[in-house]
């Protein structure tokens, strides 16, 4: 007994050093594993409320940038509307709205309060949260593409952890259909990964990658980015690089969207496990 | 000042300027310094280390709360908190008898530049290191531990000059 009283008098410090980094070691593990990541987290509402204070001030600056963008997306907009209705006139049938009404998807806009692409694992920060109707796994897009999906909430704020995130896997499908998966390997914050594409399937440079619609959290067809590179060799992992619409040093308004029908799918898809 | 309100204010500053200033540096797009870090080379060195060792840690989550890294700040300034006697055992030659009257800006400047290199580029390659938490970018994590450390340490020496007291 002495020796044990004598040997934690001896290491105490050592002691209390290895407890401090064995939690710390803990919260690292937890943080990268997607279901555990609750502690330490930027969406609480201390930092959130720093962070979204810090951003009031920073936007002004980069107001006219977030102008054009605003603009650019409502010419799309536009265009589309004209487009269906050109299309219902020829069609010149008469649609009940209330009988086909069948909605899907619904947006929720919020705006990003902390930004972070530099690091293996980056996670950002929306001054929206539960209160506003958001919940775990929902898509983040802007109006150039995607931006990443939700994480972890508080009342009042969201993490989301972005595509630049080495755990981040998302199903991209080029436009002619052949899809696969969009990762990102750690290194430059505006080119992503598309991997698993058949080997048969005609890639060229500057093809459009976008969302493929296979997963319960993106909407089908929302931009990604162009084929920059692609790997021809006899390599094991058929690598296309993909170069990413969005900036993502410089983002501030994103839209989240809910997938009204994600729990009836998720029920589907558990029901033959049983 | 008082000592507590002292490094507790220090505490505070350095926080707010790592997340709010330094982390928006991204210097060619990924280097950065991390300057709260001298908080481990200003705190006094006492017999009785567990205060320290838990405001390094405290401090390295604050940081880890703000960027939403987990633990790796407050892994490795714990480390370096705790690495800190020894390599002032081996550079400067001192005991725990001369703990008291040690000031770190009496010391020699090359003595002194050993000392906080060294657990700079520890600090930084343990910070990098986790925060790449795979060995496939390697060259990566030594290159950004390389640059960032180098600017960590002009941040740190051209402050240090600044707000010292003119002798």
């Amino acid at each position: 007994m002495q020796q044990l009283i004598y040997f934690f008098q001896k290491f105490k410090y050592f002691l209390f050093f290895l407890l401090l980094q064995l939690i710390a070691l803990t919260l690292i593990f937890n943080n990268l594993n997607f279901q555990n990541s609750k502690y330490v987290n930027s969406a609480n509402a201390l930092t959130g409320s720093l962070y979204s204070k810090v951003s009031d001030i920073s936007n002004y600056f980069s107001l006219k940038a977030t102008n054009t963008q605003l603009i650019e997306e409502n010419t799309l907009l536009r265009n589309f509307l004209n487009q269906k209705e050109n299309t219902s006139i020829t069609v010149g049938s008469i649609v009940i709205d209330t009988v086909k009404y069948y909605q899907k998807y619904t947006y929720t806009s919020a705006k990003i309060i902390n930004n972070s692409y530099s690091k293996a694992f980056n996670f950002l920060t929306i001054n929206k949260g539960t209160i506003a109707g958001l919940s775990k796994e929902m898509a983040v897009v802007n109006g150039k593409g995607i931006i990443g999906f939700t994480d972890n909430l508080s009342p009042n704020y969201g993490r989301i952890q972005s595509i630049l995130n080495k755990n981040t896997k998302i199903n991209a499908r080029l436009k002619n259909g052949y899809f696969g998966t969009l990762q990102w390997n750690g290194l430059d914050y505006n080119t992503v990964q598309l991997i698993d594409i058949p080997r048969q399937a005609p890639v060229k440079i500057g093809d459009t990658i976008e969302t493929g619609g296979k997963s319960a959290i993106f909407p089908e067809g929302i931009l990604i980015g162009k084929v920059i590179e692609i790997n021809n060799d006899n390599a094991v992992d058929n690598i296309i690089n993909v170069k990413l619409f969005n900036d993502m040093s410089v983002i501030g308004p994103v839209y989240v969207i809910k997938n009204l029908q994600k729990v009836e799918i998720k029920r589907l898809e558990n029901s033959g496990n049983e | 000042m008082n000592k507590t309100v002292y490094f507790g204010l220090l505490f505070v500053f350095l926080v707010f300027l790592q997340v709010f200033v330094l982390n928006n540096i991204l210097f060619l797009g990924y280097i950065n310094p991390y300057l709260y870090i001298a908080f481990v080379f200003l705190y006094p060195l006492k017999k009785n280390r567990f205060s320290f060792l838990l405001l390094s840690f405290a401090l390295g989550l604050s940081i880890d709360f703000f960027s939403d890294s987990g633990g790796i700040h407050a892994f490795s300034l714990v480390t370096i908190s705790y690495l800190r006697l020894f390599f002032i055992r081996v550079f400067f030659n001192k005991f725990e008898v001369d703990y008291p009257f040690f000031k770190l800006n009496l010391e020699s400047f090359g003595k002194k530049f050993n000392y906080i290199v060294t657990l700079t580029v520890l600090h930084h390659f343990l910070l990098f290191s986790f925060a790449n938490f795979s060995f496939e970018n390697i060259s990566h994590v030594i290159l950004n531990t390389l640059y960032s450390s180098a600017f960590t340490l002009i941040l740190y020496f051209l402050s240090i000059y600044i707000f010292s007291k003119k002798q």
